[in-house]
């Protein structure tokens, strides 16, 4: 069934890549995780603008889908924010940059970092009153992502290990949507990418350790993912000079500027 | 062409709506039917746990939500609705009533985005600093959807209380009975079925409003037991989860979509009888 | 202590009103706020330069490409088959079990929320036939929706044309469809055209069903198989996501302003047509 399912998807990248005017021959096809694609987008945008006789597609359907794609040729890239299991590990992989989750809380929020223990234990709805951890007499408005987003995902595995979200947590369908809440609640407590991090929010220190960009590089900062890009071959052509380009200091600085942490030093 | 030939031809548009209704049911059931079964209809109707990469699909709470939003919708809804209708059909002058009944129908102009955007703008805050909780929350979502259900029940409303005759009126203010008498003792029960099926389809609208719900309803998973409380409807889930789900976790919102779909056409249904009783 | 009727009256008919003041309330306070926010913002490099930055800033000429397409799609398709539909239940058939079938039909696709609508079009169009999130998607699970409400208006239309048109026509030796061709759907033609600009209002609002099957991709779509993202979708994802709420107000004015004026033309015209024939 899940195979189905990733036909599916995969009939939907290739439908949307195969699509293009091939006529230029020029067109590359990135596919894959929601999480990368705005970042991708960025990168396709500037590309493109150096390089108008290419055309990028940025196509979204998930890690999964994008990874299948890319297995597939039907995608040139895959985007994945998630590590290829064992199964996968044939295909080449690009990391493009780290992404940092941060824990965020409101500007008043005078609570400065938490434990790891302490943030399970808050989306595990164990602790629901702001008073356990020091502040004021007033319920924790925990808020969390949807079930399926790569975000959570990362989210369980690296904080929650086997336990189970509270249902009681508000949930959002976007790293946007939870900081749009947090800035305005302050009693709110979410999780989003380090990169949509903005003065509205605050990223708390988790174990004493604040995401920075050093500490998401040094992995000081434990909750951390990497961006992948993956191809079935070694890149070739105007594929590769568009992953060079990523992987360039202007790429890099690209993505830094949107708030990633660039791979390459 | 043939005059046969025409008419044939014209039956098979005019058999494209039936079309598309067959359709979409086939395709929304083909896709989350399996889905109930496996787990059991009343493991995926009553069971509260949520949890779809985990396998664990129970909707019930989100069952309880959406019709608890939906009535929440009709508290506020049907009174201001009606209150509306009654007055452009009965007691507005009639230069008044061509200018107010186009207005009121801008309402209905109006992008469900943009009421729920201007929701989580105004409402969420004045809920949350007002009377407490995260804003976000079934009387948020109640009051917005009220709001964008008022355009169907005016419009409806007001047909129906037009068609009651005048002879009505005449006899009943003959006897002596004042205008607001008249309105209420003759008027409004000759026109009770119109505003019944006003009522039921606007009961349809508020069940199956999807992105103001999702923007101010807060979508938790747990069964509210406030109006304060953040709650998850059918709809939003749906839409919430779609965009990454795949295999069982993205036929569980196709089977969300089943149960979805019944209640709609439960009340599409009811509102058709209603109708056709008159 | 019974109340005079006459106060109890007074009293009643003022507390509806007051409610009636109240929903007019809603909707200026909405207009009027849409407009001092986004209006300023709106220029003709707005709506003709590319968004930048994920929408942060440039325009939103993209987005009104898409909109136009997707709609332009959309209305293509439903036209043809909800006027055919229409001339066929007026003109064909007497009322008999089929006619009866093809109104529930209609009416019950007017009841199908928009997220249903979604997940078919994603499950049928998307998937099944391979067009991706794509223009063409968006643009038939549209249609689809659209089309109940052209059937209404064009059948109402159609009616509305008096009979002796018709009785003229078949006495100079007309055949009935070049009687209907030549004579009755030119004068319906007004009430036809009412029921497509209501489509595109209604188009032009809709985001869940074109979130699931037109996608989200900001560049200009160009092929039938590209994906758009429209004017309603690019406001959804500015406003939620707080990208920029200077554009979302902008881009909300320019939707608002396209809807309120399409459906005020589309009333006039109706009024319109109406005082002719009767």
């Amino acid at each position: 069934m899940r195979v189905f399912i990733l036909c599916l998807s995969l009939l939907v990248v290739v439908a949307a890549c195969g699509s293009r005017p091939e006529a230029s021959g020029q067109a590359i096809c990135v596919a894959g995780s929601t999480s990368v694609q705005p970042f991708a987008e960025k990168l396709a945008e500037v590309y493109m603008e150096l390089h108008p006789e290419i055309r990028i597609d940025v196509q979204g359907g998930g890690s999964s889908a994008g990874i299948y794609a890319a297995r597939q040729g039907a995608a040139h890239l895959g985007a994945s924010s998630r590590e290829l299991v064992p199964a996968e590990k044939e295909l080449v992989e690009i990391p493009i940059a780290w992404d940092g989750i941060a824990v965020i809380v409101h500007r008043d929020n005078p609570l400065s970092g938490l434990s790891l223990t302490q943030i399970r234990e808050l989306y595990q709805g164990r602790i629901r009153n702001w008073r356990e951890l020091g502040w004021l007499d007033h319920a924790v408005h925990l808020i969390t992502r949807e079930e399926g987003s790569g975000t959570r995902n990362a989210f369980e595995e690296l904080v929650m290990g086997k336990a189970e979200i509270t249902p009681a947590a508000l949930v959002q369908d976007s790293n946007g949507a939870v900081r749009e809440i947090v800035a305005s609640d302050r009693h709110a407590l979410g999780y989003i990418s380090v990169g949509l991090v903005d003065a509205r929010v605050k990223a708390l220190e988790v174990d004493g350790v604040l995401p920075t960009r050093e500490n998401i590089r040094s992995q000081r900062y434990k909750l951390v993912r990497r961006f992948l890009l993956v191809s079935k071959l070694p890149p070739g052509g105007p594929c590769k000079e568009f992953v060079d380009f990523i992987l360039s200091a202007r790429g890099q600085s690209l993505l830094e500027a949107e708030g990633l942490v660039g791979y390459e030093e | 062409m043939t005059s046969k030939g025409i008419e044939r031809l014209l039956l098979v548009l005019a058999l494209s709506s039936v079309g598309s209704l067959a359709l979409i049911t086939f395709f929304i059931f083909w896709e989350g039917l399996p889905l109930i079964l496996g787990t059991g209809p009343g493991d995926f109707l009553f069971s509260t746990h949520w949890a779809p990469t985990k396998g664990r699909f129970g909707i019930g709470a989100m069952i309880v939500s959406s019709v608890v939003v939906t009535l929440g919708a009709l508290v506020l809804g049907v009174p201001l609705g009606l209150a509306c209708a009654i007055v452009l059909a009965e007691f507005a002058p009639k230069r008044l009533k061509q200018v107010l009944k186009p207005t009121l129908e801008l309402l209905a102009g109006i992008p469900s985005v943009v009421y729920g955007f201007l929701g989580v703008l105004w409402l969420v805050p004045l809920i949350r600093e007002h009377l407490g909780g995260p804003g976000l929350s079934l009387l948020a979502a109640a009051v917005i959807l009220g709001i964008m259900i008022l355009p169907t029940i005016i419009s409806i409303s007001i047909d129906s209380l037009s068609a009651v005759p005048d002879l009505y009126r005449d006899g009943s203010l003959a006897l002596g009975a004042t205008r607001w008498q008249t309105v209420q003792r003759v008027v409004l029960p000759a026109a009770r079925s119109g505003i019944i099926t006003a009522i039921i389809l606007g009961m349809g609208r508020a069940v199956g409003e999807t992105m103001a719900v999702i923007m101010v309803a807060g979508n938790a998973l747990k069964l509210p037991t406030s109006l304060l409380d953040p709650v998850r409807t059918l709809t939003s889930n749906i839409a919430l989860e779609l965009g990454y789900a795949s295999g069982r976790h993205r036929e569980a919102l196709f089977a969300t979509g089943v149960v979805l779909f019944v209640i709609i056409m439960i009340l599409n249904l009811t509102a058709a009888a209603v109708t056709r009783r008159r | 202590m019974r109340l005079d009727p006459r106060v109890s009256q007074a009293v009643i008919i003022s507390a509806l009103w007051a409610l009636t003041g109240f929903t007019l309330l809603i909707l200026i306070v909405i207009i009027v706020n849409i407009s001092v926010e986004g209006l300023p913002r709106v220029s003709w490099t707005f709506l003709t330069q590319p968004p930048h930055d994920m929408g942060r800033s440039g325009g939103i000429f993209s987005t009104v490409v898409a909109t136009a397409y997707i709609t332009f799609l959309a209305i293509v398709v439903a036209t043809p088959l909800g006027v055919g539909t229409a001339i066929y239940l007026t003109e064909y058939t007497r009322e008999s079990w089929l006619t009866r079938i093809i109104r529930f039909g209609a009416e019950c696709l007017a009841g199908v929320p928009s997220i249903i609508l979604g997940l078919f079009g994603f499950v049928l169009f998307v998937l099944k036939l391979g067009f991706g999130w794509s223009v063409l998607s968006g643009g038939l699970t549209l249609a689809i929706m659209v089309l109940p409400i052209i059937i209404r208006t064009s059948e109402e239309a159609i009616k509305a044309v008096p009979e002796e048109y018709r009785v003229v026509c078949y006495s100079l030796g007309l055949s009935q469809w070049q009687t209907i061709a030549k004579i009755v759907l030119p004068s319906a033609l007004p009430g036809i055209t009412t029921g497509v600009m209501l489509s595109v209002g209604r188009s032009l609002g809709e985001t869940a069903v074109l979130l699931f099957t037109a996608g989200a991709a900001l560049r200009t779509p160009v092929s039938l198989f590209d994906s758009g993202r429209t004017m309603a979708v690019h406001f959804y994802i500015l406003a939620r996501e707080g990208i920029s709420l200077p554009n979302a107000y902008a881009t909300a004015a320019v939707l608002m302003f396209s809807i309120l004026g399409i459906n005020l033309a589309a009333y006039g015209l109706m009024q319109r047509l109406m005082r002719r024939f009767s």
